[in-house]
């Protein structure tokens, strides 16, 4: 077991999220980063897609009641473990493995980028129970990760049981680095904008909103405009459709977005750029680049090939003497 | 509805197909700005949902998502450079589906309407567990008693599920018990609210915030994730009210 002493907001247990059910209104939830969630996984020798923490804001601060190894990925804190005597501390290295000894404190106190995700695995994975296919948390819903809520002080995070191998000790999985460059596609109602919003959705930078969330990205800039008023039926959405409202502003829907919507979309980003979406920040821009079909499907090609070499890597892994 | 009529309303549009993600294909069975759609339409869209979903892993597909008269597929897409070939061949398949759907004489179509069930959900209507019943009589310039009277006579059809696990949208409301939406939003809608918004009326499977109408409630559980049938009702079922008391 796993004690949580201290937990800023928003600490929830993710996986790959719950796919299939978009019909039922189950949004898909899981990681934001889904990149940086298997490289944690992977770099302790669990299973890809295991549960993990994700975490945007510090500090969270886990007692441990047994050995266990753990993994950080994406988006850094500054992290470290201490003795229970506090007398020796360790820092913590992003994209190792560390080994966290029964009676340590770990402590996540200060994101890198504040506001973007880091990703934290246990070796084992965190074992909670599976609610219509997946472990992540729906905070919309209230379902899934623990009683569907974010994470408190005084939880419990039970652990599986462990793999008998992890990465050889000192190497290590770097994190992938956001560029803000998020490729897109034109969207069904890309159209219905005038010339010129067109032309400043591409080139302009979006300064991610501070009312973004897990639900989407809010983006603030120069409102776009449609050439005449459009009433669209309410129609299935996707984690990544970049929607604009009556107000001209767009929003990037996210993993917890809600199934349908109404709204005029004018692109959608590619699959391979959703996992930027966990590390771009209120108060960060990003800019949209405009990708042929083609290149979208060879971006994906591209980020499963690597994925691929992460779990062969995994696989290669030594058998784990530390613990 | 008779047979001839449905099959006039349904030949009427022409699908588009547009490219939402690279795996993701939405097909609009409506004409452009006809957003909603005729029932003889919705329901032939649940006989090529129906189809769809029977041969989901045959043919690839993830997402399967029926909306207000037109279509989400999303592809697994777990053969990558096969991607483009597979959409190509998925477009085919649906358009040659919704065509041969055309006459509601094929029994597919026929079967979609029959699968439906009738659900009966009891409603507490007005006081608490309606606050804005008075809104909505002092808008429409009808009594409570005859909001509550044309709410529960209405039989009203699921066209799709979203918003939230189990939320339906719900075709059928009386024309005279439309009203706008709040101004400002509440922040939260308790679950089980009966709700009106714009012409639509709902049940609310969770809390949630929100800027419709709670006309009452109900203790029906509208979405349970550890039940057989997650969500209580499904596109194409038959939802009736039942008035069975009203606190004010």
């Amino acid at each position: 077991m796993i004690e949580v002493i201290r937990c800023g907001a928003l600490t929830t247990i993710q996986d790959l999220g719950r796919h299939g059910l978009r019909h039922l209104g189950v949004s898909q939830s899981g990681a934001l980063d889904p990149i940086a969630m298997q490289q944690a996984n992977l770099l302790l020798g669990n299973a890809h897609d295991a549960a993990v923490l994700e975490i945007s804001v510090g500090p969270l601060v886990l007692r441990f009641e047994q050995d266990c190894a753990i993994a950080m990925s994406g988006s850094s804190f500054a992290a470290s473990h201490s003795t229970p005597d506090a007398v020796t501390e360790t820092q913590l290295l992003p994209g190792h493995v560390a080994i966290i000894r029964s009676g340590e404190t770990l402590t996540l106190s200060k994101p890198l980028v504040p506001g973007a995700r880091c990703y934290l695995a246990f070796a084992g994975g965190i074992d909670v129970p599976v609610v219509m296919g997946s472990c992540s948390t729906d905070l919309n819903a209230g379902f899934g990760g623990l009683q569907g809520r974010a994470l408190q002080a005084g939880d419990r995070l039970p652990t599986g049981p462990a793999a008998q191998r992890q990465l050889e000790t000192g190497k290590g999985i770097r994190p992938l680095a956001p560029s803000h460059i998020l490729r897109a596609l034109q969207g069904p109602d890309y159209e219905s904008f005038t010339t010129d919003s067109q032309i400043l959705f591409w080139s302009q930078p979006w300064r991610i909103s501070h009312q973004s969330n897990r639900m989407g990205l809010r983006l603030n800039g120069t409102a776009l405009q449609l050439e005449e008023p459009l009433e669209l039926p309410s129609a299935g959405v996707l984690p990544g459709d970049v929607q604009v409202p009556p107000d001209g502003l767009p929003i990037v829907l996210s993993n917890d977005a809600q199934t349908i919507g109404g709204y005029p979309r004018i692109a959608s980003v590619i699959n391979a750029d959703l996992w930027q979406l966990a590390h771009v920040p209120p108060g960060t821009s990003v800019y949209f680049v405009p990708v042929s079909l083609e290149e979208a499907i060879a971006a994906r090609a591209r980020q499963e090939r690597y994925l691929r070499r992460l779990n062969e890597l995994s696989q290669r892994s030594v058998a784990c003497t530390s613990i | 509805m008779t047979p001839n009529i449905d099959s006039r309303a349904a030949l009427v549009a022409t699908p588009r197909v547009s490219r939402l993600a690279e795996d993701t294909l939405l097909f609009l069975f409506t004409a452009p700005g006809d957003n909603t759609p005729p029932l003889p339409l919705q329901r032939r869209l649940w006989a090529v949902t129906e189809e769809l979903e029977s041969r989901r892993e045959e043919m690839g597909l993830l997402e399967i998502v029926p909306g207000m008269g037109n279509l989400l597929l999303r592809l697994t897409a777990s053969d990558v450079q096969r991607l483009q070939a597979h959409i190509d061949a998925l477009t085919a398949s649906v358009l040659n589906l919704w065509s041969t759907l055309a006459t509601t004489l094929s029994p597919a179509l026929i079967t979609a309407d029959q699968t439906g069930q009738t659900i009966t959900i009891p409603v507490t209507y007005g006081g608490e567990a309606g606050p804005d019943l008075q809104t909505v009589s002092a808008h429409t310039g009808l009594s409570a008693e005859a909001i509550i009277a044309r709410h529960s006579a209405g039989l009203y059809r699921v066209f799709c599920l979203g918003f939230l696990p189990g939320f339906a949208y719900l075709g059928g409301l009386d024309p005279a018990l439309a009203i706008p939406r709040r101004a400002t939003p509440r922040l939260s809608i308790p679950a089980g609210s009966v709700a009106i918004g714009g012409s639509q009326t709902a049940v609310y499977p969770s809390t949630t915030p929100g800027g419709w109408h709670i006309i009452g409630r109900t203790d029906v559980t509208l979405f349970d994730p550890a039940r057989q049938r997650p969500a209580l009702l499904l596109p194409g079922d038959t939802v009736r009210f039942v008035a069975t008391g009203r606190t004010a």
